[in-house]
């Protein structure tokens, strides 16, 4: 039986963060019992199907699933248990905000296997905080922190963010000195994006915020590498970093290519060669499962070339970069044969590494990844 | 029917300023009168049977009849002219207007008069038509219609005092129009049994009869079997079918003095059949043309190249095509180093190559590159050859140019007084020549400049209306040669000159446009992996130095939750941009990149 990921979406968080085009509702908690209602609904629609996989790895995410009660949790991962083959099941991860856990939560996700949190803290400077959104301060942060490490969670991640307005490198490298200062075994370390729709897009369209300069922004993000590979960690994606055995499994699907469904509103599934999606608001998304239908608004079947083009799109995201036996053992034809041109010239232009078993990016291709990507869609 | 027939026909063309309710009115008057005569409804006992159907496209024909019976009882025939509005196709428009005698003046009663207005009108009194204001958009609740008259007499100086007040949109009022062409348009003149005297006032191509030309008969008559000349050529040609455009084209039995209509000739290339020419009788003759024919020729030159990944004989055979319709339009086969195979295209002016441009993008689906427009110098050599340049690569090396001459244009512009000082800079700025002003009321002049061709190619037009407020209005007239100092400038990115930005300038303007054209490069060419040098230079000598700096960032920070679709199609949105670059060495310079230096900003 082949192995599976299932994404959990939890929409609700308790405000919006500047920066978040997540599909996530500050004002909508009216709508948290009915939703999960819905969700647990969803998840047993799957196990009918006759599901022919093995849950590898869980994915609570959100918004921010700890800002529900703890005992919606436990229903969903009862139901996935109770449900699916997870007779390999190895991580079960959740999404959580300081301020939005306590005792009774922790000891729940304990109980029901969850053995891998993600925390969103994105800076160790309270005005920083303050400049994106963010609802806790740093001795949040660290509250949070010891409380899990009280109720024996040790696979801990930490999102952390850079190129905020008004930060400096010096203000990234002092976070993470104290993030990795702590027991932490995986660091996300990932570049503001100014996505349209949210609150700092419309703030920097009108000059409002602005932004580190882009060679202070890759300084940053160089400087970041540099200083957490000092600390053990290994930089094994291009914006993640664990360490020795904490990579983030879960996250291996989807940059591997492997099946994954996502379950809730507007989550995706990789799964037989298709992408899908599920309804983005709750009304459609509540009709079809009423209804008795996956809740699915659109999809996308992968053609050979897409495929082979998503296997390297995403492959390349990890730093190890992709294998060319693996490649060969999924699609029959040599990587070379397919792709040979655009690699050499990227090769040549000094953005991809080349050897006789692997291909990555340099130093330099990581930064300008999308120019190799671009080229690489069919 | 004969002398009385011609007393009851209303040759007339509508002007009015964009959006001011031109089509509408048009449909309105096709809508309230019927398309043939009672007579003519017998004796051809109608095919019309679509004509419902057909009426939304009868505007789009060049010229239409209707028939109107008026409120003394009798049926008057209507000839209606449409016209385009744009200086480059002014000789055309007046060519229209020539084959009327009267126009509608449609002024938007919430607007006032405009830009687009005032030139028009100006070309209907050229051609001495009977001006019939109308005030449109009376249901509007910001309409002001008396204000707007007494602009209309205070500006074009013509009595508005009965001017119909209508609603085109709603058909209100429109009888009070249909009455006023019947009174104020005055019945065309001109003897049936004189000689042929017909103007051709347009004309195009139709697979099954040839040239089709629109024409106003002046003097005598035409029917099919007729041998008839064409005055400017002197070749002639047997008429195979002479008609009316009701809401399709009806052959008919003749045309005679003061009717519009068309003819077909077998005539195989509108080139035979140019707008403005007078057609008369091979065996009699008349003695004179009309008068106003000119040839039309290109003023303006530029290069059209397949983009990325186009085939040159498509856009070839394109070109021949339009060709085929468009008289004016000129063209040969170039080769640049940086675009490869292409054309060098000829046009009357920056609108009609616009148009070609964007027709051969829409209508052919083709993908090209169009660069700077240019015009035809005259360079004396040191070994005593004279020779013309279209395009400014060809143009020989300084030390064997004894010296060059440059196109100059008698150039007038209309605008209201308050716009006078800025008109004045503008022209300063490009090199013109001051020749007089005179004042056509108190609040309107008209100015005459001379200046170098070149300059009012470099988007005089657009910096005028931009200037003016759009209200005022220009024209030119070819005047000469003259000796100038020109210079030719040239593009140099990434250590490769660009043949295809190279300009000839006036030395004077030389490091301006050096510095614009490499600042406005600099803001287009999308940064690459390394730095790219833009250098303008003149000669051996650089005159401006801009860099693109390196590109160091262009990643996807984040991707998981899943959502690959989306990332995919951002990456596919770039990939989309990058089909539209044109790789020049090792550096993609979009299509935009050549169309931008063509461009100029006053401001800056």
């Amino acid at each position: 039986m082949k192995e599976l990921a299932i994404y959990i979406h939890i929409p609700f968080c308790i405000s919006k963060c500047y920066y978040c085009d997540f599909n996530s509702y500050p004002n909508k908690s009216e709508y948290i019992p009915q939703y999960l209602k819905n969700l647990n609904r969803e998840i047993k629609m799957y196990s009918k199907m006759r599901f022919k996989y093995k849950i590898k790895t869980i994915f609570i995410g959100g918004g921010t699933p700890s800002s529900i009660n703890g005992v919606y949790i436990y229903e969903i991962l009862k139901n996935i248990y109770d449900n699916f083959d997870v007779s390999d099941l190895t991580e079960v991860s959740i999404e959580l905000n300081p301020k939005t856990v306590d005792d009774e939560k922790l000891k729940i996700y304990k109980e029901m296997g969850v053995n891998r949190i993600s925390i969103g803290c994105q800076s160790l400077q309270d005005r920083l905080l303050k400049t994106i959104g963010r609802v806790h301060t740093i001795n949040d942060f660290y509250k949070t922190y010891e409380l899990l490490k009280k109720h024996g969670f040790s696979n801990i991640n930490v999102d952390l963010m850079f190129g905020l307005p008004n930060q400096s490198t010096v203000d990234v490298l002092s976070t993470l000195k104290e993030v990795t200062l702590l027991d932490i075994k995986h660091i996300s370390f990932y570049s503001l994006i100014i996505e349209e729709g949210t609150k700092f897009f419309y703030w920097y369209n009108s000059n409002k915020i602005s932004l580190p300069e882009e060679d202070e922004e890759r300084n940053m993000y160089h400087e970041g590498i540099n200083y957490l590979k000092s600390k053990g960690y290994n930089h094994y994606e291009i914006s993640n970093f664990a360490k020795e055995g904490f990579e983030c499994e879960h996250n291996l699907f989807y940059w591997k290519l492997k099946p994954y469904i996502g379950l809730g509103l507007g989550s995706h599934s990789n799964v037989g060669g298709k992408r899908y999606w599920n309804y983005e608001d709750f009304e459609s998304y509540f009709k079809h499962i009423k209804h008795g239908e996956l809740p699915i608004s659109g999809k996308e079947v992968i053609s050979k070339d897409m495929e082979m083009a998503e296997f390297l799109i995403l492959g390349l995201r990890l730093i190890s970069g992709i294998s060319k036996k693996e490649f060969y053992n999924r699609f029959e034809i040599s990587v070379d044969d397919v792709y040979g041109e655009v690699l050499k010239k990227h090769r040549d232009s000094g953005l991809l590494y080349i050897d006789e078993e692997n291909i990555r990016f340099t130093r330099k291709g990581l930064d300008l990844s999308n120019l190799v990507l671009v080229d690489l869609l069919p | 029917m004969t002398k009385d027939r011609q007393k009851r026909i209303r040759n007339f063309s509508i002007i009015a300023h964009i959006d001011h309710g031109k089509s509408t009115l048009a449909d309105r008057l096709i809508e309230k009168t019927g398309l043939l005569t009672s007579r003519e409804m017998h004796d051809q006992l109608l095919d019309n049977m679509d004509l419902e159907k057909e009426r939304g496209i009868t505007i789009k024909l060049k010229a239409i009849r209707l028939v109107y019976k008026a409120n003394d009882g009798e049926e008057y025939i209507f000839n209606l002219i449409d016209t385009p509005g744009h200086v480059d196709f002014n000789y055309e428009v007046s060519r229209s207007l020539a084959a009327c005698e009267g126009a509608l003046l449609i002024v938007d009663s919430t607007q006032g008069i405009e830009a687009q207005t005032l030139a028009n009108v100006y070309l209907a009194l050229e051609q001495n038509l009977e001006i019939v204001p109308i005030i449109n958009k009376i249901d509007l609740p910001s309409a002001r219609p008396e204000e707007v008259k007494k602009e209309v007499e205070d500006v074009i100086g013509i009595d508005c005092s009965d001017a119909p007040l209508i609603s085109a949109k709603d058909g209100i009022n429109i009888e009070d129009v249909l009455e006023k062409i019947v009174s104020d348009v005055p019945a065309p003149t001109g003897d049936k049994d004189a000689p042929l005297k017909a103007l051709i006032f347009d004309s195009y191509y139709d697979s099954y009869k040839g040239v089709v030309s629109y024409i106003r008969v002046f003097e005598g008559s035409i029917e099919p079997g007729m041998e008839v000349k064409m005055m400017s050529t002197g070749k002639s040609y047997e008429v195979t079918e002479v008609g009316i455009n009701t809401c399709k084209q009806v052959a008919t039995q003749r045309l005679e003095a003061g009717d519009v209509g068309y003819i077909a000739a077998s005539i195989k290339n509108v080139k035979d059949a140019r707008v403005g020419d007078t057609i008369t009788s091979l065996e009699n003759p008349t003695d004179s043309p009309l008068p106003g024919y000119k040839k039309v020729v290109p003023m303006v030159y530029c290069g059209i190249y397949p983009a990325e990944g186009e085939d040159f004989n498509s856009v070839r055979e394109s070109l021949e095509k339009l060709q085929v319709n468009d008289a004016s339009l000129v063209f040969e086969p170039e080769t640049s180093v940086a675009l490869g195979f292409g054309f060098r295209c000829g046009f009357l002016g920056l609108l009609h190559m616009e148009i070609v441009q964007e027709r051969l993008e829409r209508e052919f689906d083709l993908n090209i590159i169009t660069t700077a427009p240019s015009v035809i110098y005259k360079v004396k050599k040191s070994n005593g050859e004279m020779i013309e340049i279209q395009n400014p690569t060809n143009l020989p090396p300084a030390t064997e140019i004894e010296y060059m001459e440059e196109p100059i244009v008698d150039v007038s512009i209309m605008t209201p007084t308050d716009y006078v000082g800025a008109v004045m800079e503008l022209c300063q700025n490009r090199r013109g020549v001051f020749k007089n002003m005179e004042y056509l009321e108190e609040t309107r002049v008209v100015m005459h400049y001379e200046l170098p061709l070149n300059e009012v190619i470099y988007d005089f037009f657009d910096a005028l209306k931009s200037k003016t407020r759009g209200y005022a209005s220009l024209d030119y007239e070819l005047k000469g040669y003259r000796q100038s100092e020109l210079e030719k400038l040239d593009i140099i990115i990434n250590g490769e000159l660009v043949d295809a930005f190279s300009i000839i300038v006036h030395e004077e303007k030389a490091y301006e446009r050096g510095r614009y054209i490499a600042e406005r490069l600099k803001d287009v060419i999308p940064r690459h992996q390394f730095a790219v040098p833009i250098q303008a230079a003149i000669g051996s000598k650089i005159i401006a130095r801009e860099t693109v700096k390196a590109l160091r960032k262009d990643v996807l920070a984040k991707c998981y939750g899943g959502d690959i679709s989306r990332k995919k199609k951002l990456l596919e949105k770039q990939k989309e941009g990058k089909k539209r670059m044109r790789q020049i060495g090792n550096v993609e310079v979009p299509q935009e990149a050549f169309l931008s230096v063509l461009k100029y900003d006053e401001k800056k």
